[in-house]
C-alpha cells in the first residue's frame, strides 16, 4: 500500500516538474527518480521500457508510468502511478480553465494571445522540420509522409486513415524490401547473405 | 450522455496517438473542432497553454475541452479517456509479450506510423499557420485572403529569433504575448 502511495507520489512530481515538450523532457528524471533514487528498474530495463512506451499507442509519458507501475505493483500500480502523472495536469489545467474564458476577452489578453499564436506556429514548424530527417530516412517514408501531409491537408481523408494507413503501409512494404534485399545479396555473391540482408532492420532510431 | 461522449472521444484519440509528444496533436484538433466543442481560435490558446504547463500536452488538452464541455467531471472523464488505451494495452503487453519494440512487425509498423505522424503535424500546423498568420490555402485555391502586415513581420521576426536563441517553450511564447500586446 505503501509503495502504491509512493508510485503516485514519484510520477506526480515528474508530471509536475515536465513542461512542454512532450515525453522526452521526462527521461532524464524518469532516470534520476526511478533508477538512481528508488532502484526499481536498471537503467537498461527503464530504456527499454521507455521505447516500448514510444512504439504503443497512447501518450509516451503515460506509458512509461503504467509500465513502470505495473512492474512494481500490477494493475493498481499502474493506476497509481498513471494518476500521479495526470494529476499536476488535471488541477492545473482546471484551474486555469475557472478563468479562461473571460481572461480572453480582455483586449489586452486577446492582443497577447494574437501574438502567442503566432509564436505557436513558429514552434510547431520547428518541431516538424526536426522530426523530419529522423521520420523519413529513405524514400519510402517521405512518401508516407507526404501523402499523408497532402490527403489530410486537403481534407481527403480523416486523420484516423491517414494514421492507419501509414502503419499498414509500412507492414507491407519493409518485409518485401528485406526479402528483395537478401534475394539479391544471395544472387550476387553466390553465397548465403540472408542472414546479413535481414539483419538490415527499417530504420527506427529510437 | 455528454460523459460518455467525452470518454468515447479521447479514448479515440488516447488510441491514435502514436509516437512523440505532438502525435496526439492533429486527432485533438480534428475531433475538437469537429465535435463543435473548442473554436479555431480556443484550440490555438489553448495548445500555446497546454505546451506551457505540467504535464503531457496531450492530457492537457484533454483536460482542457473536458472541462470546457463539462466542468471538472467532464474533465476527469476526458483524461481518463484519454489514458484508459494506454492503461489497457500497456499492461497487456507488460504481462504477455516479451520484447515487444524488437519484433519486427512492431518495428515495420512504426517505419509506417512515425513519417505519417510526422506528415499529419505538418497539416496540423498549416491550419495553425492559416489561422494565426496566413490564409496560404486560401491563395493557392486562388482566392486573395486577407494580409496582415504586422502579423507577418511579427511571423518573420519569431522565425528568426527562435532559429537563433533556443528558449523555453515557454519563454517563447511569452515574448510572443508581449509582442502580441504591444503590436497586434
Amino acid at each position: 500500500m505503501r509503495e502504491l502511495w509512493t508510485l503516485f507520489s514519484v510520477f506526480f512530481r515528474i508530471g509536475l516538474f515536465t513542461v512542454g515538450g512532450g515525453g522526452y523532457a521526462m527521461l532524464p528524471m524518469l532516470r534520476r527518480e526511478i533508477v538512481e533514487r528508488y532502484g526499481w528498474l536498471s537503467d537498461p530495463d527503464l530504456l527499454n521500457i521507455y521505447a516500448i512506451g514510444q512504439s504503443t499507442p497512447g501518450v509516451i509519458a503515460v506509458n512509461t508510468a503504467t509500465f513502470v507501475g505495473y512492474r512494481r505493483r500490477g494493475i493498481c500500480g499502474s493506476l497509481a502511478a498513471t494518476a500521479g502523472i495526470v494529476v499536476p495536469s488535471l488541477l492545473v489545467i482546471s484551474l486555469i480553465s475557472v478563468f479562461f474564458a473571460e481572461f480572453r476577452e480582455i483586449e489586452l489578453v486577446a492582443r497577447a494571445f494574437a501574438g502567442i499564436r503566432i509564436a505557436i506556429t513558429v514552434l510547431l514548424i520547428y518541431i516538424v522540420a526536426g522530426m523530419f530527417k529522423k521520420a523519413a530516412p529513405d524514400i519510402f517514408s517521405l512518401l508516407v509522409l507526404l501523402l499523408a501531409f497532402f490527403l489530410v491537408a486537403a481534407g481527403i481523408v480523416p486523420v484516423v486513415w491517414a494514421i492507419l494507413g501509414g502503419g499498414v503501409a509500412g507492414m507491407l512494404y519493409y518485409p518485401l524490401r528485406d526479402r528483395t534485399r537478401a534475394a539479391r545479396a544471395t544472387s550476387e555473391t553466390g553465397e548465403s547473405a540472408t542472414a546479413e540482408a535481414s539483419a538490415d532492420k527499417p530504420e527506427d532510431g529510437a | 450522455m455528454i460523459y460518455l461522449e467525452l470518454f468515447a472521444v479521447f479514448f479515440k484519440i488516447g488510441l491514435l496517438t502514436i509516437g512523440g509528444g505532438l502525435s496526439s496533436l492533429p486527432l485533438l484538433q480534428e475531433q475538437c473542432l469537429q465535435s463543435g466543442w473548442i473554436g479555431e481560435g480556443e484550440f490555438m490558446d489553448m495548445l500555446a497553454i497546454s505546451q506551457s504547463t505540467p504535464g503531457p500536452i496531450g492530457i492537457n488538452m484533454a483536460t482542457f475541452t473536458g472541462y470546457k464541455v463539462a466542468a471538472f467531471p467532464g474533465a476527469v472523464v476526458a483524461t481518463a479517456g484519454m489514458v484508459a488505451p494506454s492503461i489497457i494495452i500497456i499492461v497487456l503487453i507488460a504481462a504477455f509479450i516479451r520484447d515487444f519494440d524488437r519484433r519486427p512487425l512492431v518495428r515495420h509498423l512504426m517505419s509506417g506510423f512515425r513519417p505519417a505522424a510526422v506528415g499529419l503535424i505538418a497539416a496540423a500546423t498549416l491550419l495553425i499557420f492559416t489561422g494565426a498568420v496566413y490564409d496560404l490555402p486560401g491563395l493557392l485555391r486562388g482566392a486573395e485572403p486577407a494580409c496582415n502586415p504586422v502579423t507577418l513581420l511579427l511571423f518573420a521576426g519569431l522565425l528568426v529569433l527562435h532559429r537563433l536563441r533556443k528558449w523555453h517553450p515557454a519563454l517563447f511564447l511569452l515574448i510572443g504575448a508581449a509582442a502580441g500586446a504591444i503590436l497586434c
